[in-house]
């Protein structure tokens, strides 16, 4: 120690560090290794293979733990899916007294946590003491809540069953909190993987599981790398996958899910905006840039990476950043001092310093804190990259580290241009004192969490989750709740009655019903009616076996061009749901006019004159149903902080692809593309292949309804071809399917190149004629992303 | 003039500039990032040991030992002349290894009428004394008035004058006024300095702060400070980073150095320290200096007295163990 002369001399911080004693001898407990945690209890971990816990600040080894292998994770879903029978079955209130007990001991333990998770993750122990673990008690608080009030507050669902839940190592007791509070609190049972990086809060957590009294096998910890993940993923038994991570491993998880009717949400990576405008307090946003990158050492998913400046005040604001930077103090994790600590591993920090040197050969230019490093450990300095552009590898990419891009622009239009233009949409900052900007700004952010004036401001009570390639689902909040939920109607629907569509024909039919006049449907393209592209059609045949028509055999060309067509229909979205209510009665009104027309269609298609019948009425009702919600469906102001607004907005997804089911022809079609377009979006609709033109005809009630061109459109041809070319466009946001089981399973499969949400009948048959199953909010909430803006406030 | 009565005084004086609102007037402040940052400057920085104790050293010799009641007196005021001699008992100094240059603390302020009680009590110790004026401290009486004010305390020979603001300059937004009244304050002070009180407590708002410190500098304060103690709300941490901002703007503008004075509810040992954080976080070492840094504070020195001792023994000591002030 130097003398207090000394120190007097140099106003210097000194050391400032915090005790690992209890830690130490903890983990001194568990020298002989950590086994999994199965049935509530540690399975030995002799005769396993290990792998080694390292702490990223010294390279010591902290602890071995067991690899999981495929029996490890079969014992540990066969030990959920037991609990599950019992867990399921308590009263909220009893699952709610468990969850409370488990926040209670995690306060108890907030130094013990904290100090572990610092150890084992390198995080600095400011922020797992004053961010990370209070975050997971509070966590468990709500979801206790939502335990105690799941039978009033979500009447019709239940529980899915086995959660197998795959978590990061950037924050890793907080992301096993957002996974295994909803799941338990909605009576779901887990399977829950560790990252292999930092799995000794989970297992420190597994021993409060066991002291809060959670009954055995409720929840379970199985530790290892991505092929004990992927031996989760792929179980048969699982019935539901939540996994947070990068986009990429995001992509094989889709995959792999496809077709298993396994639920899924997945929170995957950003590039996230960061914009200050020229009337921002620049001091404060400086301060953002140190929240939202210079944290965490910028291993944070929703890290405002991207900095847009406003040209006008970018010099004065770059000089502001760079002398903050130097003022960052990097060093031990468990310093208390200390704003940074290390990367977590040696691979990634070798992945941070190859793109650096990538983002420095493109011409960019590194600003790094003078900061000192230490001379062991994974250590990178808060760094900024300039003189980079749109095109430079280090703004498109995720650099999962503590550096910055900065960009200017010179209008809130560009500004706004620029955040949206990147493949990923988790989050976006906005600084402006302005609130008609920042408001105006939030608004057209693609990004699932939007935070004004502020930054990484987190809480229990808001959804947190992306748009685009970020991934798809919610955590956290009410929002969050549905992914651990079924509707209770769609567990009971039996499986679909496969009506063996017969490959579609170009040839002449054999036998006709003539019509007094020749009538020639067309596809329904940007508010057109187009021939299609290849230049064939197919006959549509009616119970006799007699062609009553032809329709065209739409192909990927004309796939594109209604894509492109609702692409540009982008004012709809953005229309008052007011205005969208009007014209969706206006076509309820067209149609009732020609209700008679189109009973005799659909009784030329096949349908009983009574069934005919009913199924024009309930299609009228139904477009009645959602015009009357168009402007009931509402976002909530979520309690998070005080003094702040935490708005959760429904917004569209944009451009969503609707392939429609065989049996109903016209009510299955209404059933989907009305709920789709009464909140806001632009549907690229793919009829019955066998019974296309009551469909084809309905494009005349639209053209007479004040329909904005593009917002629906009308392609008919083979379904299987038409899904997988919309599946596989990376424009549409969103895909439902009503078809074969074979069929969801490709169009999951081939969803995942843009992680674009899916919602399928999985192979089941749904009743369009009951409107307790073929109505209702489950439909609009298929239909909207959640958006949360944080605004806080004050003078 | 005794030289050694300017040792905290920092030597280059504010020249000030002419009224520039254009460097304020679209000054935007934050509230809610301003408390985050204020909120998280001290979990982001700790001291502990001997760093903490030099570190409390430091404070004691940035503190204006203040007192400020109607029921001064000569003798109350050398009694306070005193323990700003030797805030620190001998044996604290000695362990603490200051015996060749024992702390004494930053100035001795008090009110106009015991000016020269304190210039004499502190006769060749170089301790300046500050003296608060201009209506103290509401600063509603006239100009004339509160400008002889001024004259008067530097007569006596204080060495730093803490003049308040008109308020209602800054609530109706009268910067040209402000400006002038402070700039005449400035002239009446001489060689003495000039401390800028703003109450900022009356301002309310961020903004307000931080156009009423400009204008302030503008004018010619060395330092601004930001209470008298009296109003409803003294120095808080997200008042005094918006000054120590502005500060700092000041200096990009014009090269000046100005110092920052955050007094009235200012008391233990942890305040002391928390500003010392504000203070090197935002401006770097050289604002941990009296020069450029004072603590106006009365019960302050008490704490760290207190925790000093508990540094050396390891016991926690009580306050009768150290002398009064």
């Amino acid at each position: 120690m130097p003398k207090v002369t000394e120190v007097l001399r140099t106003m210097d911080y000194g050391p400032a560090p915090e005790s690992s004693t209890h830690v130490m001898s903890w983990l001194d407990q568990h020298k002989n290794g950590f086994g999994h945690f199965i049935d509530g209890e540690f399975a030995g971990s002799s005769g396993k293979q290990q792998f080694d816990a390292l702490n990223p600040a010294t390279g010591e080894v902290l602890a071995r733990v067991a690899q999981g292998a495929e029996r490890d994770v079969d014992a540990a879903v066969k030990a959920a899916r037991k609990a599950f029978r019992t867990w399921s079955k308590l009263s909220g209130h009893d699952r709610a007294r468990r969850l409370y007990a488990i926040a209670r001991l995690i306060q108890k333990r907030e130094r013990f946590l904290s100090v572990l998770e610092s150890m084992d993750n390198g995080k600095a122990i400011r922020e797992s003491r004053d961010i990370d673990i209070p975050l997971v008690a509070r966590h468990f608080y709500h979801h206790a809540g939502w335990a105690e009030l799941m039978a009033s507050e979500f009447k019709g669902y239940g529980p899915l069953g086995v959660c197998g839940q795959i978590i990061p190592w950037n924050f890793p007791l907080l992301m096993l909190a957002w996974k295994i509070a909803p799941a338990l609190a909605a009576g779901n049972t887990v399977v829950l993987k560790p990252a292999e990086f930092t799995p000794l809060t989970a297992l420190a957590f597994a021993e409060i599981c066991r002291e809060a009294g959670l009954p055995q096998g409720v929840v379970n910890i199985v530790c290892g790398d991505g092929e004990t993940g992927a031996h989760l993923v792929a179980h048969k038994d699982v019935d539901k996958i939540a996994f947070t991570g990068s986009t990429e491993v995001g992509r094989i998880i889709r995959t792999a899910t496809a077709g298993t009717a396994k639920k899924l949400s997945l929170e995957l990576g950003g590039k996230s905006p960061f914009i200050v405008y020229e009337d921002a307090d620049l001091d404060a946003a400086v301060e953002g840039v140190v929240d939202a990158i210079w944290f965490n050492q910028g291993q944070v998913c929703c890290a405002g990476s991207r900095l847009l400046i406003q040209e006008g005040v970018a010099p004065r604001f770059i000089a502001k950043l760079k002398r903050r930077m130097d003022t960052l103090r990097v060093g031990s994790p468990l310093d208390k001092s200390v704003d940074m600590g290390p990367v977590v591993d040696l691979v990634q920090l070798n992945r941070i310093r190859g793109l650096v040197k990538q983002g420095e050969e493109e011409g960019g230019t590194l600003l790094q804190s003078v900061c000192e490093l230490p001379a062991k450990g994974n250590y990178f300095a808060p760094s900024l990259f300039v003189d980079v552009e749109p095109a430079s590898t280090v703004v498109q990419e995720e650099i999962f580290g503590p550096i910055a891009v900065a960009m200017t622009f010179r209008t809130p239009d560009e500004a706004i241009q620029l955040a949206n233009h990147t493949r990923y949409g988790l989050a976006a900052t906005i600084w402006s004192e302005n609130i008609n900007l920042a408001l105006e700004s939030a608004a057209r952010m693609k990004a699932g969490i939007v935070w004004i004036n502020s930054t990484n401001l987190f809480d229990a009570a808001s959804g947190f989750g992306g748009y685009k390639e970020s991934g798809f689902g919610r955590e956290g909040g009410r929002e969050g709740m549905y992914e651990y939920m079924t509707a209770d109607w769609l567990e009971t629907l039996p499986p679909l009655v496969d009506r063996k569509t017969p490959a579609l024909s170009a040839l002449p039919a054999a036998t006709a019903e003539h019509q007094s006049i020749d009538r020639t449907a067309k596809l329904f393209i940007g508010g057109k009616q187009v021939r299609p592209d290849s230049g064939y059609s197919y006959s549509v045949l009616n119970a006799k076996g007699k062609s009553i028509g032809q329709a065209g055999l739409g192909n990927r060309k004309d796939i594109r061009n209604a894509v492109e067509a609702a692409s540009k229909a982008s004012s709809w979205g953005s229309a008052t749901a007011h205005n969208r209510a009007q014209i969706l009665y206006y076509i309820a009104e067209n149609l009732s006019a020609r209700a008679a027309e189109f009973t005799n269609r659909l009784m030329a298609l096949g349908s009983k004159p009574k069934a005919a019948s009913e199924e024009m009425g309930l299609s009228i009702q139904r477009i009645f149903y959602y015009a009357a919600l168009a402007d009931k469906y509402d976002g909530r102001v979520h309690s998070t902080r005080s003094r702040h607004v935490t708005l959760a907005m429904n917004e569209p997804f944009g451009v969503m692809g609707i392939l429609c089911p065989d049996d109903a022809p016209l009510l299955g079609f209404i059933s989907l593309v009305m709920p789709a377009i009464a909140m806001g979006n632009r549907v690229v609709a793919v009829p019955a292949a066998l019974a296309p033109l009551a469909v084809t005809d309905f494009y005349q009630v639209l053209e007479t309804s004040d329909l904005p061109a593009g917002v629906i459109n009308i392609v008919t041809g083979d379904r299987e071809e038409l899904a997988k070319t919309l599946a596989d466009h990376d424009e549409v946001a969103s895909l439902w399917y009503h078809g074969s089981a074979a069929g969801c399973a490709a169009v999951e499969k081939a969803s995942a190149g843009n992680l674009k949400s899916t919602w399928t009948n999985q192979g089941r048959q749904f009743d369009w004629y009951n409107d307790s199953h073929a109505q209702g909010e489950e439909y609009l909430r298929h239909a909207t992303q959640i958006k949360n803006i944080w605004i806080p406030y004050g003078e | 003039m005794d030289k050694s009565a300017a040792t905290n005084l920092h030597p280059p004086r504010n020249k000030g500039t002419p009224l520039h609102p254009e460097w304020f007037e679209n000054i935007q402040v934050n509230l809610s990032a301003s408390e985050r940052r204020a909120a998280t400057m001290t979990t982001r920085r700790t001291v502990k040991k001997e760093y903490q104790a030099a570190w409390l050293v430091k404070a004691i010799q940035c503190i204006d030992l203040t007192t400020l009641a109607g029921d001064d007196t000569d003798q109350r005021v050398h009694r306070l002349c005193a323990k700003a001699k030797r805030p620190l008992r001998t044996d604290i100094v000695e362990t603490l290894g200051l015996a060749d240059n024992p702390p004494t603390v930053g100035a001795v302020c008090v009110y106009p009428l015991l000016v020269s009680a304190a210039v004499k009590a502190l006769s060749g110790s170089g301790i300046p004394v500050a003296s608060v004026a201009t209506g103290f401290p509401a600063g509603l009486t006239p100009l004339p008035q509160r400008l002889s004010e001024i004259r008067y305390a530097v007569d006596q020979g204080a060495r730093e004058i803490d003049i308040v603001i008109h308020r209602a300059q800054v609530l109706t937004q009268d910067w040209t006024a402000l400006y002038d009244e402070v700039s005449a304050m400035r002239e009446a002070c001489g060689e003495a300095h000039l401390k800028a009180i703003l109450a900022t407590g009356d301002l309310k708002t961020l903004r307000n702060v931080y156009k009423a410190s400009m204008v302030a500098m503008m004018a010619g304060a060395d330092f601004i400070k930001t209470s008298t103690g009296k109003e409803d709300v003294n120095a808080t941490l997200p008042v005094s980073l918006t000054m120590v901002r502005a500060l700092r703007d000041f200096g990009e503008f014009t090269g000046e150095k100005i110092g920052f004075k955050p007094a009235g509810g200012l008391r233990t040992a942890k305040d002391a320290l928390a500003w010392i954080i504000l203070m090197k976080e935002e401006l770097g070492n050289e604002w941990l200096e009296p020069e450029l840094f004072r603590i106006g504070a009365s019960s302050m020195l008490a704490d760290i007295e207190r925790q000093l001792e508990h540094f050396i023994t390891g016991r926690y000591s009580a306050l009768s163990h150290h002398a009064l002030a």
